[in-house]
């Protein structure tokens, strides 16, 4: 292939990263934004997701009525675990934002290490509902004037497009409950101040768990439309809290627009970087990067200075 | 109450030490020397979290700087084992500048983040590194090259006495330490950093002295862990080792000289134990995390602090 | 002008808000002036940018003619500034006597004997003797105040800025401030925010009035007292109450 389609390729590449990562990184950043908290285990429960989708699917039998049954049922029994840490965890050490992360670095390795005992060390597939391939056409400019060709290799599934339409789906679901609805009104005021939500008459308490479950759900959403694509395995939610962090670091802690928008960055230079060099190399870069916005600007680049 | 009981205290756990070298049986004497060394690990740590107040989330870094500035040279170049051993406490010294430098600009949850994320870097760093480092593989340090002032670590006994001699060291350094002004404004720092500073205490000079110090003791015991045992892999750079010292620390008392070698030789049994039982022991690490945070914040020598003796530094 | 204390012109507006505007002062050694206004007047903002908590917008902070404008806390605080917190901030987990070895040991250094010596004495002039050994944080309220007035003498400034001292104290609490307060005449020049009149006229040598950010008044006691635009700005109600 020459280098124009390779990029499109990686581009579509990035951009499938991208929608998995947005759903994925705007949990973490809900969390984050409405109880200022960092939940550490959030890798955990994309994976969790994952490993459900296998377990729901296989259970069913496989098959579209399998997989869509594990989109319903995985994001619920996560949400409700977390849920269930929330209230005998986190809001037992009163959401403190160092003892909330030393105890989600344990909740990281309870779930984690449950996973291995129960589902075990292998990566497991699950087939996705559909997967039509879809050839792509580049245009080239021959000697007669451009023209499109259909470069061998340059395709996309129909499951792929699948996933990115999925994720704008809930991302804007997302959206339209936090601005246009009363939950989405509770959960700002509670972001903006505690106590005087309390004093409103706001359950601060059930919003807190609401919200923890729901950032929870959120990833293993992610994680369920992720298997058909990338195989479960026990280790996957390592490497996804680290991307979620970059994205949610460079997007302005708590910003769902940002998030969103850095998903899109993050995706989409991952795809390409590693593409063309070595992906430890761009790992390494994108760590370094994060890292230095949160000493130098630690509004994310996009987000506006906290308070 | 000053000196003499806490001195015997200290000392004495030295001596049972000491003692342990001539009666434990071969597996557990083995394991204790290892215990001394992570607990080395861990008194470098508590150094910056629990006595200063910082939460590091990234001191594998330290820990494999110590290592890999002492295999590497051993390896590549064929430096001996004494001069390997300060390249290896130097790196630890000169990346934990570095790093104290940019991480001190943020605080809290930032601070956390970013040594994680420095951290993660350097471990994959040592991936990248394939060639030389060998990466998840590791390097092994031959036995002959484990010599060290005419000392042959590679011997059971030799290398106890070797880890017993740093463990020791460090414990009365961290015990002098504590005792010195400049310990009591680190405590000052993490009870409240702003009444510190407006005390005319240059807080931000006093916090990267901390993160030299713990990253530079935590450097020592990855190159003696690396010296001792003669290897070093890509493990000790990932992020369970830099929970673990938090989790030795939490365990065994933050912020008291003792609690990182109660908090080691407890979690590091326990492991051992459930590492035989099933592939997934760290569940236990896990477990003891929540209920460390949930129920004992002050750890086993932290509630020795507040139920009998309250001048337990 | 051999002032201890000048400011300049000094200014901080946060976000369009002028909250401390071209405010010129002077205090000279010695001095016990107070700083009053109503709420919201600056006050706090202004001692603030005096101490190095707050970077002002514009102007200048001079101590003992050196500008000190871009120093850090610290650096004023060695020079010879001490601040006590509007809200008390002391090291709450740690003894009485710590927190006042803490604030001495900067000055004496690594010598126990006199470190102990002057915890001792400032211990005993703020009436807190024989509460060494518990925690800060076990002490009453009004205690509390006084351990943050001790670890302010403990550093032998060169002036000492209160931010509302008296506030949430009891009468009697009260009369044992003033006292010390008294006693300290010579050793040290004071900056008192305050909102208590009758401590203010009773100790201060001159009074500062800001309002709205700006200077409203300067003058002594029976001066502001009498002064019509203070009565209408902020003596008006308060001096009721």
């Amino acid at each position: 292939m020459e280098f124009g389609p390779h990029l499109m390729l990686a581009v579509l590449e990035g951009a499938v990263t991208a929608a998995v990562l947005a759903l994925m990184a705007s949990g973490l950043s809900l969390v984050f934004g409405v109880m200022r908290v960092v939940n550490v285990a959030h890798g955990q429960f994309f994976m969790l997701g994952a490993v459900l989708a296998w377990a729901v699917s296989s259970a069913l039998g496989g098959g579209a009525v399998g997989f869509v049954a594990a989109l319903l049922l995985a994001p619920v029994i996560a949400g409700a675990l977390a849920v269930a840490a929330d209230l005998t965890v986190l809001k037992r050490v009163g959401y403190d934002p160092e003892r909330t992360i030393v105890a989600t670095i344990g909740l990281l390795y309870i779930l984690q290490q449950a996973a291995l005992m129960t589902y075990g060390p292998e990566a497991r597939p699950v087939a996705p509902p559909f997967n039509d391939r879809l050839a792509l056409p580049w245009i080239e400019f021959g000697p007669e004037g451009p023209g499109l060709i259909w470069p061998w290799g340059l395709s996309i599934t129909s499951y792929k497009l699948f996933v990115m339409g999925a994720a704008a789906a809930v991302l804007a679901g997302l959206w339209a409950l936090m601005t246009r609805t009363g939950i989405g009104l509770v959960m700002r005021a509670t972001q903006l101040d505690r106590e005087t939500a309390q004093a409103f008459g706001i359950p601060v308490e059930r919003v807190y768990a609401g919200v923890f479950g729901l950032g929870a759900a959120l990833a293993a959403l992610a994680g369920v439309l992720i298997v058909p694509i990338q195989q479960a395995h026990y280790l996957m939610g390592g490497d996804a809290l680290l991307l979620s962090f970059i994205v949610v670091i460079i997007g302005g802690l708590g910003s769902l627009g940002g998030t969103v928008i850095a998903a899109l960055l993050i995706g989409l230079s991952d795809g390409i970087v590693s593409v063309f060099f070595s992906p430890t190399l761009a790992k390494i870069l994108a760590t370094l990067l994060v890292a230095l916005v949160l000493v130098f600007r630690p509004e994310g680049l996009m987000g506006k200075a906290a308070r | 109450m000053r000196g003499g009981r806490l001195i015997g205290l200290h000392l004495g756990l030295v001596a049972v030490l000491f003692a342990l070298n001539f009666v434990l049986p071969a597996y557990s004497h083995g394991t204790v020397a290892r215990v001394m060394v992570l607990a080395t690990y861990a008194m470098g740590y508590n150094i910056l979290f629990g006595y200063t107040g910082l939460l590091s989330l990234g001191h594998a870094m330290f820990f494999a700087a110590g290592m890999y500035g002492l295999a590497m040279p051993m390896t590549h170049l064929g430096l001996g084992a004494g001069p390997a051993l300060l390249t290896g406490i130097g790196s630890a010294a000169v990346l934990s500048l570095g790093v104290g430098l940019l991480a001190l600009r943020t605080r809290g949850v930032a601070f956390m983040i970013v040594t994680l994320m420095f951290s993660q870097a350097a471990w994959l760093t040592i991936l990248l590194a394939g060639r030389w480092t060998r990466g998840d593989e590791g390097v092994v340090i031959p036995q002959a090259d484990r010599m060290l002032l005419g000392l042959d670590l590679s011997d059971p006994s030799t290398r106890y006495l070797a880890a017993l001699a740093l463990f020791s060291a460090v414990l009365f350094g961290t015990l002098w330490l504590v005792r010195q002004p400049i310990g009591r404004v680190l405590v000052a720092i993490r009870e409240n950093e702003d009444r510190a500073e407006l005390l005319g205490y240059d807080t931000f000079r006093h916090k990267l002295g901390a993160v030299v110090l713990s990253g530079t003791v935590s450097g020592a015991a990855g190159a003696a862990y690396g010296l001792f045992f003669g290897y070093a892999g890509a493990s000790f750079a990932e992020t369970h080792y830099s929970i673990f010292p938090l989790l030795w620390v939490l365990l065994g008392g933050a912020g008291t000289v003792i609690g990182p070698f109660l908090g080691t030789l407890f979690m590091f049994y326990l492991i051992d134990l459930t590492s035989g039982l099933t592939p997934a022991y760290m569940l236990v690490a896990g477990v003891a995390l929540v209920l460390l945070t949930l129920f004992a914040p002050q750890g086993l020598a932290g509630e020795i602090r507040r139920r009998w003796w309250r001048g337990l530094p | 002008m051999s002032a201890l204390l000048s400011t300049r012109a000094l200014s901080r507006s946060f976000g369009g808000l002028r909250a401390v505007h071209e405010v010129d002062l002077d205090l000279g050694p010695g001095e016990v002036r107070a700083l009053i206004g109503p709420n919201g007047a600056g006050k706090t903002t202004f001692v603030s940018m005096l101490i190095g908590r707050v970077a002002p917008s514009s102007g200048r902070v001079l101590f003992d003619g050196q500008d000190i404008t871009r120093r850090p806390a610290h650096a004023r605080v060695r020079l010879g500034l001490a601040y006590t917190f509007q809200i008390t901030s002391v090291f709450a987990r740690l003894p009485v006597a710590e927190n006042v070895a803490l604030a001495a040991r900067r000055r004496l250094g690594r010598d126990r004997a006199a470190v102990a010596a002057e915890v001792a004495r400032t211990l005993g002039r703020v009436g807190l003797t024989g509460r060494e050994k518990i925690a800060a944080a076990d002490l009453s309220y009004g205690h509390q105040r006084l351990l943050e007035l001790a670890m302010g003498l403990a550093q032998a400034p060169r002036l000492l800025i209160l931010d509302e001292p008296t506030q949430g104290l009891s009468e009697p609490e009260i009369e044992t401030f003033k006292a010390l307060v008294r006693t300290l005449a010579g050793e040290t020049a004071i900056l008192l925010i305050e909102h208590n009149m009758g401590v203010v006229m009773e100790l201060a040598d001159r009074i500062t009035v800001l309002d709205a950010g700006v200077v409203l008044a300067e003058g002594a006691p029976a001066a502001i007292r009498a002064d019509a635009r203070v009565q209408a700005a902020y003596l008006g109600t308060a001096a009721d109450a």
